[in-house]
């Protein structure tokens, strides 16, 4: 079973749910933090990582022996990543490949009608593997100003067990890399706050999880006198509302040093054990 | 000979465009008669690789120097292969730029002078 | 005109309650909100909308039931796991690049443009406002952002404007390069926790690879002193210009229920900070 950890707007507590989560079943799990632009799980869990893995995607080369310079690969790239330069007297005429703007589509190596083009890897990011006790824990980390997200996130996602119980930290935001983090789940637990900016974002990420058809439901971070905020709302959405973690200058400031609320604060396992029972429930029910 | 300005207005009183590949417009002129052509700059709103389309769009209009504020890596990649001269740093109206141009006044550019994305806004 | 944009790296530290003070305090601004995935700000400054203006990018393939004999060869050529067992495009995956087009056997697939989001501008009490909204699920935030830096800058230039004020993206990705081009500041706005830090390192590394200026912000800087010291040491280490601290003050939220900038409620205990973090980032 695969659970995703989600939510519209930044900073509500998505990592702080996923993990204490991870952390207070007693079941062999997968831990995968997707969220490759500013990973945090690895902060809180501690893994020790034992394996660094590359992440490439397939990139053009040409081979110019074979170039006819026919212009067939500039035009069907969508990207503009490649630039046929003609011959002209000054210039000898070549293919150029801008590897930045490269989306690894493949179209071009597929339709040259020289063969002339071949693929090669382009390294993005890394995938970093290791274990936090019992867990098995994975992250990408992208690499500084290198701009594509979504196919480093699938490359963590190719370490999921379908056997196996998976808990997936997302990216924030309802653009392409949630859809490719959340896409596939059994289901997708939304963490929101019970202020207008939590509900405002809470709405739009409802909707993305609609149209991608995961089951969902919603958990409140910092919950306290305004949660009828986000009650109101998911009333009358029939969205269920599994887990409410008051707001607790104690939890923050335990927060803030990378402790985690179940290892200080043993009560609260319960609470995550129960949010864990309700999914399974929802998931099972079908 | 022909050279490129990117400029922000269609004529030769109009100031230099700082950007390269997302600017206004590029004027094209010959530097022995000052006979212009402005073009409006199909790229402006691209959705990226914006650098190297209007490399390309200035190479097959037959421009052997290109006078701008900053290029970025791959528009500057694009220039070379086509062997034009780059001149960056360009300021103040299309006409001075290319009255210095003509003096000898500008030194070619040897790498981009800012990194890519410069001009997205 | 000074062009400031205000981001943090992680989400929820406080990035758009500031941008809201500071649109508050400028006297003669544009204030512009790029992040378009989550946009808030407007929650804040109520804009009330003038013009739309319609966003277009990209294509998507689309595949005509009538034409299509489910043979499958798409299936194999796609590498986004854009179309499903039942031949079908997921419109949430495509990324546009056409490949099945080209092997479909029968034509059936055809790229259609991508109506993707809407660019609004803006009236409201502090000045016009730039902001934007991406359809749910659809890629290319990064060029809505470039659309919204573009007609914010040239709003802001027709209007003689002394600021722009830009309420950045979360993350390090496409989007934030897309907001970072052509500021001449971005204030970094980080909180005392290990993931605060982490992530204002990242967010700092990008602004500097595009030698955009860096300034920082710690808000509730009390909940965490040790943290916090930690913070001002990196800052100095690096060069970083720290404008100021924020203790944590529960008028934050109060303030967001009200919905109105922090700095225009009396209750709040940390306006004096807030004004003295804008007159550095402003007038030195």
């Amino acid at each position: 079973m695969i659970i995703s950890v989600a939510s519209g707007k930044g900073g509500t507590g998505k990592t702080t749910v996923a993990v204490n989560l991870a952390l207070s079943l007693d079941e062999k799990l997968q831990f995968l933090d997707c969220d490759v632009e500013e990973p945090n799980a690895h902060l809180f869990l501690k893994p020790k990582i034992e394996h660094v893995q590359p992440s490439f995607i397939k990139v053009p080369e040409i081979d110019e022996s074979k170039c006819s310079l026919c212009g067939k690969c500039q035009s069907v790239c969508q990207y503009n990543a490649l630039a046929v330069m003609p011959k002209t007297d000054k210039a000898s005429g070549k293919v150029m490949v801008f590897q930045q703007l490269c989306h690894g589509c493949g179209g071009c190596m597929l339709l040259c009608p020289e063969k002339a083009i071949k693929e090669v890897d382009r390294k993005i990011g890394v995938v970093e593997i290791g274990k936090a006790k019992d867990i098995d824990f994975f992250h990408g980390k992208l690499d500084i100003s290198e701009p594509m997200a979504p196919p480093l996130i699938r490359h963590v996602k190719r370490y999921i067990d379908k056997n196996a119980l998976v808990i997936s930290d997302c990216p924030p935001g309802t653009s392409c890399p949630v859809v490719t983090a959340v896409k596939g789940s059994d289901f997708c637990l939304l963490v929101t706050e019970p202020t207008p900016f939590g509900l405002h974002d809470l709405t739009l990420a409802v909707e993305l999880l609609r149209i991608i058809h995961v089951k969902f439901a919603v958990a409140i971070n910092k919950s306290g006198e305004t949660d009828n905020i986000i009650d109101d709302y998911c009333k009358k959405e029939n969205i269920p509302i599994l887990l409410k973690l008051p707001f607790d200058k104690k939890i923050a400031s335990a927060y803030s040093k990378g402790e985690n609320i179940v290892e200080v604060f043993k009560e609260y396992k319960n609470n995550f054990k129960g949010l864990f029972n309700s999914i399974k429930t929802i998931v099972n029910n079908k | 000979m022909k050279v490129c300005v990117s400029a922000q207005g269609d004529n030769l009183d109009s100031s230099v465009d700082p950007r390269f590949g997302r600017c206004q417009y590029f004027v094209f002129v010959d530097t022995d008669t000052l006979e212009f052509e402005a073009v409006n700059n199909p790229n402006i709103t691209g959705m990226g690789g914006v650098g190297i389309q209007s490399a390309q769009f200035i190479v097959s209009k037959g421009a052997e120097a290109v006078l701008t504020g900053n290029v970025g890596p791959n528009a500057f990649t694009t220039l070379q292969a086509a062997n034009l001269k780059i001149i960056t740093g360009v300021a103040g109206s299309v006409k001075e730029a290319v009255d210095n141009y003509k003096n000898g006044k500008y030194n070619s550019t040897n790498g981009p002078s800012v990194d890519s994305k410069f001009g997205m806004s | 005109m000074k062009q400031i944009l205000v981001i943090s790296g992680k989400g929820g530290t406080g990035k758009t309650v500031l941008s809201a003070s500071f649109a508050s305090l400028a006297k003669k601004c544009v204030v512009s909100d790029c992040d378009v995935d989550a946009a808030d700000l407007h929650l804040l400054l109520r804009p009330k909308v003038k013009e739309t203006i319609n966003f277009k990018s990209g294509k998507s393939a689309n595949i005509d039931e009538n034409l299509c004999i489910k043979c499958g060869k798409c299936i194999n050529f796609c590498r986004f796991d854009a179309i499903t067992s039942d031949i079908r495009i997921d419109h949430a995956s495509c990324e546009g690049c056409g490949v099945c087009t080209y092997f479909c056997p029968v034509s059936a697939i055809k790229m259609i443009e991508n109506e993707c989001g809407e660019c609004f501008i803006s009236d409201t009490r502090y000045g016009t406002m730039v902001h934007a909204r991406l359809g749910i699920a659809e890629e290319n935030s990064g060029k809505l952002v470039s659309l919204v830096r573009k007609k914010s800058q040239e709003i802001a230039a027709e209007q003689n404007c002394e600021f722009l004020i830009i309420d950045g993206p979360p993350g390090i990705g496409c989007p934030v390069i897309a907001s970072l081009s052509g500021v001449d500041v971005a204030v970094i706005v980080t909180e005392p926790t290990l993931s605060g830090l982490h992530d204002a390192k990242r967010v700092i590394e990008v602004a500097r690879h595009f030698k955009v200026a860096v300034n920082l912000v710690i808000n509730k800087f009390d909940l965490n002193l040790d943290m916090t010291k930690t913070i001002e040491g990196y800052c100095s280490k690096n060069n970083i210009r720290l404008l100021g601290k924020i203790a944590f003050d529960e008028a934050f939220v109060k303030s967001l229920i009200e919905v109105k900038p922090i700095v225009e409620c009396e209750y709040s205990k940390v306006n004096k900070d807030i004004v003295d973090i804008w007159q550095k980032l402003a007038y030195n």
